[in-house]
């Protein structure tokens, strides 16, 4: 057990915005790189984690290939924002730690279990959330992983992906890259480079994880980017269900989170992927926020598989993420179901691709946009059907809803069919919400703030009813929290 | 003697600027049923919606006073905490919600704004499912999204489970009636008459004088052009049955028969 020491935890919520009860900044050393990205800084990195050489020539592969994009940023998404300077951040930020390895909680700054604590993420042994392990990722470094034990004894490995790398280099190397390369995409190389920390999990065949795994992200420090990289496969005829929460403090200035998660389904295997995202979405003026470029993409390797995306977005000054699925394997299944919602002067341009090269495949695509305030919301999708997916079947529907008149909704579906045999559906709407509807909660009593609430939780309700129970309420929460004051 | 439930004095209602009710006067004492009778287009609807605080029905001149204190600048919400309640013409379909958590969450405000706990859900449960059962509905039909699918008989008769559950002094019942056939149409009438009591009252908007023969009213008004032309009692509405409306759009005011 901690000593229980008086919790240097500040908050500074009010200062700034009181509206994001996240938005507190954790006064903790830090260990930091010098400002800015070179080869050098690369190799710092890896040097700092005792990565193996095969690791660190990744790394500078990837760094060299970035380094060509020359600062070009990808264009396409309908978002807008100043450049970036990608020389004025922090590409490494780790809360100075007494031991090097992470291990028992015990080595764990109480400031920092504290920090998770108000977070809503207890990591004692004793409070513990029961059924959920969990991963926190505190900027750059993996603080603690809770049920270690119990899922070692299912043969579960679930573990900060830089352990994974130490201890379990052949699953590294045979998967990590396999299905967002480095060379995918700007961000997908950024974060080849730099990756601090993230997530491994390995699930071994024929075994259902026995709980939920989460990984719990948070960015404290100020001027950093972070830059995780989560890596999960479920083997042959294996299950997980896997969570990831984030949240920020809240700044004037905007970071930069640029993640990549790669998820391999084997024979029969299925992964379910649940996000709630949360970053700090700048203040009513559009000052401050995380920029969310993410690059998620799942394969369905092996016959029979299914990987499953259910996201919730609420959070972040820009979303630019596409959690896509590969069917690969003959028979295999990709779901999307996603809510995003963006107010004030958000910016979301977020879809899935949806890629069909198996016999038989099947994806499901549910996008629920709303958007409020000056907030503009993008959904782009992609279905593809390959020459050689036979009797691929696809299902897409995307809702529009708009709160007050400056705000905007775009729907941006692409569909490539190359197999006569495949069967696509694709139904979209656009509304608002409907004063008659209004009216009719409001004259039963409800309030209009609840009433408006009770619709929009109503619209994306089918998305919510794909979350684990926990998360369903807790994304409602979100929801209503997000949407507060736009009522009136 | 008591005083009255609602009383609704020279009331000028225009919807979209276009004036509709021209001067109405109504005073509803606990115990009493109102019909409100009336040609299309007469202003019958809009003088229950107006009751309610529907948007878009704009009171212009006049008067509507609930236990005695107006309620033209209070939000429909607030209304509705009152005592005041509306059973649609058109019952509205929300998608994603549930009836059962609609109305819970419904009757909850409706408690809390009493100063009362909330309910538990299983009493909850229990109460609405014999509620519905009064009203011969399938207790599915509680867990599925409010209105969305239901037949346009199901839509009325979940209008009537609300009104029972909520339990208002002041109901406005707007054409309930229409599009149900018989055995619907009783349903729809025992569910009111289980709710009629003295300390309630009933403002029943009708087209049709069918549903009298169920709900005996205490008085009837024929409301044409945007004025009550006649009032009476039961006979009334017979009268109308056999002879229609145009003896009395004779007597209207002329500028008012258009």
């Amino acid at each position: 057990m901690v000593t229980q020491k008086e919790p240097k935890v500040i908050s500074r919520t009010s200062e700034v915005d009181a509206d994001y009860k996240w938005g507190f900044f954790t006064d903790i050393e830090m260990d930091m790189a010098p400002k800015g990205l070179n080869e050098n800084i690369v190799r710092l990195i890896s040097t700092k984690k005792n990565e193996p050489e095969w690791m660190t020539d990744l790394r500078l592969k990837a760094y060299r290939y970035w380094i060509r994009l020359n600062y070009e940023e990808p264009k396409w998404a309908k978002i807008s924002h100043p450049p970036i300077d990608f020389q004025d951040a922090y590409y490494y930020a780790a809360p100075k730690k007494k031991e090097d390895l992470p291990g028992s909680l015990e080595e764990v700054d109480p400031d920092l279990i504290e920090a998770f604590n108000k977070l809503g993420i207890p990591l004692e042994e004793q409070k513990k959330l029961t059924g959920v392990a969990v991963d926190a990722v505190f900027d750059s470094v993996s603080v603690a992983t809770t049920f270690q034990k119990q899922l070692e004894e299912a043969g579960v490995i679930f573990c900060p992906i830089s352990e994974a790398i130490e201890k379990h280099p052949d699953l590294v190397k045979k998967y990590m890259g396999s299905v967002v390369p480095y060379t995918d995409n700007f961000y997908a190389a950024l974060n080849s480079a730099v990756f601090s920390d993230g997530t491994f999990c390995y699930v071994p065949p024929g075994v259902k994880c026995p709980m939920e795994l989460m990984t719990y992200f948070r960015i404290n420090a100020e001027g950093t980017g972070q830059f995780e990289r989560t890596l999960i496969i479920a083997d042959n005829g294996s299950y997980v269900s896997y969570l990831e929460g984030c949240t920020a403090p809240m700044r004037k200035t905007n970071q930069l989170h640029a993640a990549v998660v790669e998820l391999i389904a084997e024979e029969g295997a299925e992964i379910k992927y649940s996000t709630l995202q949360n970053w700090y979405p700048g203040d009513k003026e559009g000052r401050g926020g995380v920029y969310n470029f993410v690059t998620k993409r799942g394969k369905c390797a092996g016959r029979d598989s299914k990987i499953s995306w259910t996201q919730v977005e609420t959070g972040s000054a820009i979303t630019w993420k596409y959690p896509s699925v590969i069917l690969q394997g003959d028979n295999s299944v990709g779901e999307f179901y996603s809510v995003a919602l963006v107010n004030n002067h958000q910016q979301a341009d977020t879809g899935t691709k949806m890629i069909h090269i198996g016999k038989n495949t099947k994806s499901t695509i549910v996008a629920k946009g709303i958007s409020a305030g000056k907030a503009q919301n993008t959904y782009r999708g992609l279905v593809r059907i390959q020459p050689g997916a036979e009797n691929a079947r696809n299902y897409t529907r995307c809702d529009s809803l708009l709160i007050g008149p400056n705000c905007g909704a775009h729907t941006v579906p692409y569909i490539e069919v190359k197999n006569p045999t495949a069967h696509l559906e694709h139904e979209a709407t656009t509304s608002r919400v409907s004063e008659d509807q209004l009216f009719y909660l409001m004259q039963r009593g409800i309030n209009e703030e609840d009433a408006q609430y009770m619709i929009i939780n109503g619209f994306c309700k089918n998305v919510f009813a794909e979350l684990p129970f926990e998360f369903a309420m807790e994304a409602s929460q979100l929801l209503k929290v997000s949407l507060e004051g736009t009522v009136g | 003697m008591v005083a009255p439930l609602l009383e609704v004095k020279d009331l000028h209602v225009s919807v979209a600027d276009t004036p509709i009710l021209k001067g109405v006067d109504v005073t509803i004492n606990p115990g009493e049923v109102h019909a409100v009778m009336g040609p299309n287009g007469s202003g019958k609807s809009t003088l229950a919606n107006v009751v309610a605080g529907r948007p878009g029905f704009v009171a212009t001149q006049g008067e509507i006073l609930y236990q005695g204190q107006s309620i033209l600048q209070m939000r429909p919400d607030e209304r509705a905490r009152a005592g005041i309640f509306l059973a649609l013409q058109y019952p509205v379909e929300l998608p994603g919600i549930r009836n059962r958590e609609f109305l819970r969450t419904a009757f909850d405000a409706l408690r809390e704004s009493r100063g009362e706990p909330k309910i538990a859900i299983r009493d909850f449960n229990k109460m609405l499912e014999a509620k519905a059962a009064e009203l011969d509905l399938d207790p599915d039909m509680m867990k599925r999204n409010v209105n969305e699918g239901f037949s346009g008989g199901e839509k009325k008769r979940n209008e009537i489970l609300q009104l029972s559950v909520l339990d208002p002094k002041m109901a406005l019942l707007d054409e309930t009636d229409s599009g149900l056939d018989i055995d619907a149409l009783k349903v729809v009438a025992d569910g009111v008459n289980r709710f009629r009591a003295p300390e309630k009252g009933i403002l029943l908007v009708t087209h049709y004088q069918r549903i009298l023969n169920y709900i005996t009213p205490d008085f009837v008004h024929v409301l044409i052009g945007g004025r009550i032309v006649r009032s009476g009692g039961r006979e009334l509405a017979l009268e109308l049955e056999s002879r229609g409306y145009e003896w009395l759009r004779e007597e209207a005011p002329a500028e008012a028969s258009a």
